[in-house]
C-alpha cells in the first residue's frame, strides 16, 4: 500500500524533484547533526592527545586549552620508563593473555558437557555458575585477599590470573552452552559412531563450530581483564607487579600536575584495548550483544 | 554489525567424513541412546574442574565474606564473633547513609541519562547509510577505555584552566566555572560525566541491536494507519524494545554499582565524603582502615542492593535455557 502511495507521488514530476530536494536536505542535516555529535564525543580524546604532546613549559605558561606551541614526544618516554608503563604493559599481558585463554578453555569444557550430555541438575549447575559471576565483587575482596595470604599466594600475578578466571567463568559457561546447544546432535552422533571419543568430539567438532562465540567472548574478556582495577589493587601490593590500570594511578601520584605526562600515560593505557576493538570490531560488538541478549 | 547474535546456528559441518557410518562400526556397537549413556569420566571432569575453580575463587570466598561481616577483625588479631553489631553500626553511620544516598543519585542520574542518551543515539544512528560506521565508532570508542584512563583524562579536562571551564567561558557562562573535583558540591556530579561519556556508546550498541530486530512491517502498518513519527515511536518502537530495556536496566544497575574505578581514581570519595559511593566506602573501610568486619558488612549491603537485579537476570536465564 505504501508502494502505491509512493508511485502516485512519483507520477507527478514536480512533486518528485521536490521530494528529492527535501531528501537531500534531510541527508545533509543528518550528517551535520551526526558529525557534531561525533565531534563532541571525540573532543576530550583530541584534547588529551594534543596535551600529551605538549611540553611542560608550554602547558604551564599557556594553559591546558592553548594551541600547541611545542612538540614533546618525550612525555611518552617519561610515562613509558619513568612512570613504569612499559613494565605495567608487560604485567598486563602476563595476566590478560593466560586469563582469557584459560577462561575460554575451562568455560568451553563445562559448556560442552552441559550442553551435549544429559547431566543431572544441568540447569541448576548452569545457573549456580552464572550466579557466582553476578555477585558484586566487593563481597569477595576481603576473603580473597586473606585466603591468598594464608596460602602464601598474596601479591603474585598467578593469584590475579586465578581470580580473573574464576570471576569470569560463570558468564562464559552460560553464553557458550547456549551457543553449543544450537549445534545439531546428529553431528555428535555420527562422530561417536565413527569411534570418536568425547575428547575428539569436543576438540575437533564442537570447538571449531563454536569459534564465532569464542572470538566474541575473547575480544570482550580481554578488555575486561585488561581494564580491571579492583582485583589488581586487592591482591597485589608491589608497585612493580601492577598491571596497566593501577600503574596509571601510580603514575598519577608520581607526576602530580604534569598533565602532559598523565595524558601520555592514559593514551598508552588505552591503546591496547582500542587496537583489539578496531581489529576485532565485529566480534567485539557481537560479544556485547551475546551477553545482553542472554 | 551484530549478525553473530541473531544468526546463532553454527557453520556447516566440515567435510571430515564423520557423517558416513561405517557398517562394521555400526554392527559392532549397539546403537546407543545418549539418554542412557553412562557419562565418561572426561565429561565429569569437564564440569568438575571449572566448578572447582569457581568454588575456590568465588563461592568459598563469598561464604566467608558473609561470615566475616558478622565479626570484628582488624587483620592482625584473630576475628571475634560480633553477631549483627556491624549491621546495627551501619544504621547509625552517617557516612554509610551519605554513601547510600550518593549511590542512589549516581544510579538515577547515570542510569537515566545513559539509557535516554543511548536510546537517542541509537534512534539517530539506526539507519544504515554511508558514513554511519564512523559516527557509531566515535560514540563507541570511549567504551573500550578503562574507567581509570577515562577518569584521568577527565581529571585534566576538569582542571581550573582545563577544557570544561574553557568551554563555559567561551559560551559566556564564565560565572559557572568551578574547581569541579575539589568542590564538595560538584565532585559527585563531575564524576558522573566521564562515566556517562563511556556508558552511552555501550547502551547505544544494545539498542541498535534491539532496533534492528523490530519487524519493519510494523512501521509500514503504522504509517498506513496514519501514525505520526512520535506515535510510531510510542506505540511500535518502545513496546518492541521491552526485552532490550530489561537488559539495559540490569547493565546500568550493575555498572553503577561498579563505578568504583572513577571515584577511586579521582577523589577517593572526597572531599569530606562528598562523593562517597558504597563501593568506595567499602574499599576504604576494609583496605585503608583495615576494618575487615565492617567492610564485609558494607559489601553485604551492596549485595542486597544488587540482589533484585541478580534474581531477575537469573530468572531470564532460567527461562532461556529450556
Amino acid at each position: 500500500m505504501a508502494a502505491t502511495a509512493h508511485a502516485k507521488k512519483l507520477s507527478s514530476g514536480r512533486l518528485s524533484t521536490k521530494r528529492l530536494g527535501t531528501k537531500r536536505l534531510g541527508t545533509i542535516g543528518f550528517h551535520a547533526g551526526a558529525s557534531a555529535l561525533a565531534l563532541v564525543w571525540f573532543l576530550p580524546i583530541a584534547l588529551i592527545l594534543v596535551i600529551s604532546f605538549r611540553s611542560t613549559d608550554d602547558v604551564l605558561s599557556h594553559g591546558l586549552n592553548a594551541l600547541p606551541r611545542s612538540f614533546a614526544p618525550g612525555n611518552y618516554a617519561s610515562a613509558w620508563t619513568g612512570g613504569g608503563m612499559e613494565r605495567a604493559l608487560i604485567n598486563s599481558a602476563i595476566v590478560a593473555v593466560p586469563a582469557v585463554a584459560l577462561t575460554l578453555l575451562l568455560a568451553s569444557m563445562a559448556a560442552f558437557a552441559l550442553s551435549r550430555y544429559q547431566i543431572p541438575l544441568r540447569r541448576t549447575l548452569i545457573l549456580l555458575m552464572l550466579a557466582g559471576n553476578l555477585l558484586p565483587p566487593q563481597i569477595l575482596l576481603v576473603p580473597v585477599a586473606k585466603l591468598s595470604q594464608q596460602f602464601g599466594l598474596y601479591d603474585s600475578l598467578a593469584t590475579l590470573i586465578a581470580v580473573e578466571i574464576g570471576f569470569g567463568l560463570g558468564f562464559y559457561v552460560f553464553v557458550l552452552q547456549g551457543f553449543m546447544r544450537t549445534i545439531p546432535g546428529e553431528i555428535q552422533q555420527a562422530a561417536l559412531l565413527d569411534g570418536a571419543g568425547p575428547w575428539a568430539v569436543y576438540w575437533r567438532i564442537v570447538l571449531p563450530l563454536t569459534r564465532p562465540a569464542l572470538a566474541a567472548l575473547g575480544a570482550l574478556s580481554f578488555t575486561w581483564v585488561f581494564n580491571d582495577l579492583l582485583w589488581p589493587i586487592t591482591v597485589l601490593v608491589t608497585q612493580t607487579k601492577m598491571p596497566v590500570t593501577p600503574a596509571l594511578l601510580g603514575l598519577q601520584g608520581q607526576y602530580v600536575s604534569y598533565w602532559n605526562v598523565i595524558a601520555a600515560g592514559s593514551v598508552i593505557a588505552a591503546i591496547p584495548t582500542v587496537a583489539v576493538f578496531l581489529r576485532f570490531q565485529r566480534h567485539f560488538i557481537a560479544g556485547l550483544n551475546l551477553g545482553a541478549v542472554k | 554489525m551484530e549478525d553473530h547474535v541473531t544468526v546463532a546456528s553454527p557453520p556447516a559441518l566440515p567435510s571430515t567424513g564423520a557423517a558416513t557410518v561405517h557398517p562394521v562400526a555400526a554392527r559392532a556397537r549397539r546403537p546407543r541412546r545418549t539418554r542412557a549413556e553412562r557419562l565418561s569420566p572426561l565429561i565429569i571432569a569437564f564440569i568438575l574442574v571449572p566448578l572447582l575453580v569457581e568454588s575456590l575463587t568465588v563461592f568459598w570466598p563469598a561464604i566467608q565474606g558473609f561470615y566475616i561481616s558478622l565479626t570484628n577483625w582488624n587483620g592482625v588479631n584473630p576475628p571475634t564473633f560480633a553477631g549483627l553489631a556491624n549491621y546495627t553500626k551501619m544504621v547509625s553511620d552517617p557516612v554509610f547513609r551519605k554513601a547510600l544516598g550518593d549511590t542512589a543519585i549516581w544510579l538515577g542520574i547515570f542510569g537515566g541519562l545513559s539509557a535516554a542518551g543511548g536510546l537517542g543515539c541509537a534512534l539517530f544512528l539506526q539507519r544504515e547509510r554511508r558514513g554511519i560506521a564512523v559516527y557509531r565508532i566515535a560514540l563507541f570508542l570511549p567504551v573500550v577505555f578503562s574507567l581509570t584512563a577515562t577518569a584521568l583524562m577527565w581529571q585534566t579536562l576538569y582542571q581550573p584552566n582545563g577544557m570544561v571551564n574553557g568551554l563555559l567561558s567561551a559560551a559566556g557562562l564564565g560565572s559557572l566555572q568551578h574547581a569541579w573535583l575539589a568542590n564538595s558540591s560538584t565532585a559527585l556530579y563531575a564524576q558522573i560525566l566521564p562515566a556517562l561519556w563511556r556508558e552511552i556508546g555501550y547502551i547505544m550498541v544494545l539498542y541498535l541491536a534491539g532496533l534492528k530486530g523490530i519487524d519493519p512491517t510494523l512501521y509500514e502498518a503504522a504509517r498506513v494507519d496514519g501514525a505520526s513519527a512520535w506515535q510510531q515511536f510510542r506505540n511500535v518502537t518502545l513496546p518492541q524494545l521491552r526485552s532490550v530495556n530489561a537488559v539495559v536496566l540490569s547493565v546500568i544497575i550493575i555498572d553503577s554499582l561498579r563505578s568504583f574505578d572513577v571515584v577511586w581514581a579521582l577523589t577517593q570519595g572526597g572531599p569530606y565524603n562528598s562523593s562517597q559511593l558504597l563501593s568506595t566506602y567499602m574499599y576504604q573501610t576494609a583496605f585503608v582502615n583495615t576494618n575487615y568486619g565492617y567492610g564485609c558488612a558494607l559489601a553485604v549491603a551492596i549485595f542486597v542492593l544488587a540482589f533484585g537485579v541478580i534474581v531477575t537476570y537469573l530468572i531470564r536465564a532460567f527461562k532461556e535455557s529450556d
